[in-house]
């Protein structure tokens, strides 16, 4: 899987992604954030509220319950702000 | 046509590449948006837009289609900038041609309103009280299921 960080996020994790290999029983969205939190310190600190956290699977918006696979492309952003 | 880029562009030129050679065309609106140089009480030096590349051309791609779907435009244009802006520099221009107006504007507004909460791209402000990231309007979101049928 690849992750993707973008604005606060990235800052916050200090890279703009990286190739993960998750054990098997990351199913989706949800369990994936539990996984990368529980790794150290950074990654609890960035995913510490969800609630201003928006994802997308592929390039298209989905929901925290959207089930993830292995080779899928995973970003974690803030509510975007374009315009 | 839509084109994300960090160079600026010149919407004098770009409005006439939209209706070259097409008479049927009889009205076009444009939305410009621009670099501010004060939020709140603070002063901006510089606007660094940030996006996900790839996504946002999808992104970008899918509200022009809905645009065309939902009015009868001869031709649509959307060019979003990122990188470090200074204030003043153009962000965003949204055009649309039609041959009536009502079409022209209401496409426009839609399009707009739509990339405000579709397209993936965040603003750091440079300001005199330090960095800060814009944070997402709640009246963006209401303006945005206006539109919704």
């Amino acid at each position: 899987m690849n992750l993707l960080y973008f604005a606060w996020i990235r800052i916050k994790m200090g890279v703009s992604g990286e190739h993960i290999d998750p054990p098997k029983n990351i199913k989706d969205i949800e369990s994936l954030i539990d996984w990368i939190k529980q790794r150290n310190t950074i990654s609890n600190e960035a995913f510490s509220d969800i609630s201003n956290i928006r994802f997308a699977v592929n390039q298209e918006y989905v929901d925290i319950d959207h089930p993830v696979q292995p080779g899928d492309e995973i970003a974690f952003f803030p509510p975007v702000t374009g315009g | 046509m839509i084109r994300v880029q960090s160079a600026d562009f010149d919407v004098g030129l770009e409005l006439k590449k939209l209706t070259e050679g097409n008479r049927q065309i009889g009205a076009v609106t444009s939305f410009v948006g621009l670099v501010r140089d004060i939020t709140g009480e603070d002063t901006i030096s510089a606007m660094i837009l940030e996006h996900y590349p790839g996504m946002t051309e999808k992104q970008l791609v899918d509200i022009e289609y809905e645009a065309n779907q939902r009015w009868d435009l001869n031709s649509s244009l959307i060019i979003h900038r990122y990188g470090r802006l200074g204030p003043g520099d153009n962000i965003v221009l949204v055009a649309c041609a039609s041959s009536h107006r009502e079409s022209a504007f209401d496409a426009c507004h839609f399009l707009i309103d739509w990339l405000k909460t579709k397209a993936p791209f965040w603003k750091l402000e440079e300001t005199s009280d330090g960095d800060r990231w814009v944070e997402a309007n709640t009246k963006d979101d209401i303006a945005t299921a206006r539109w919704r049928k």
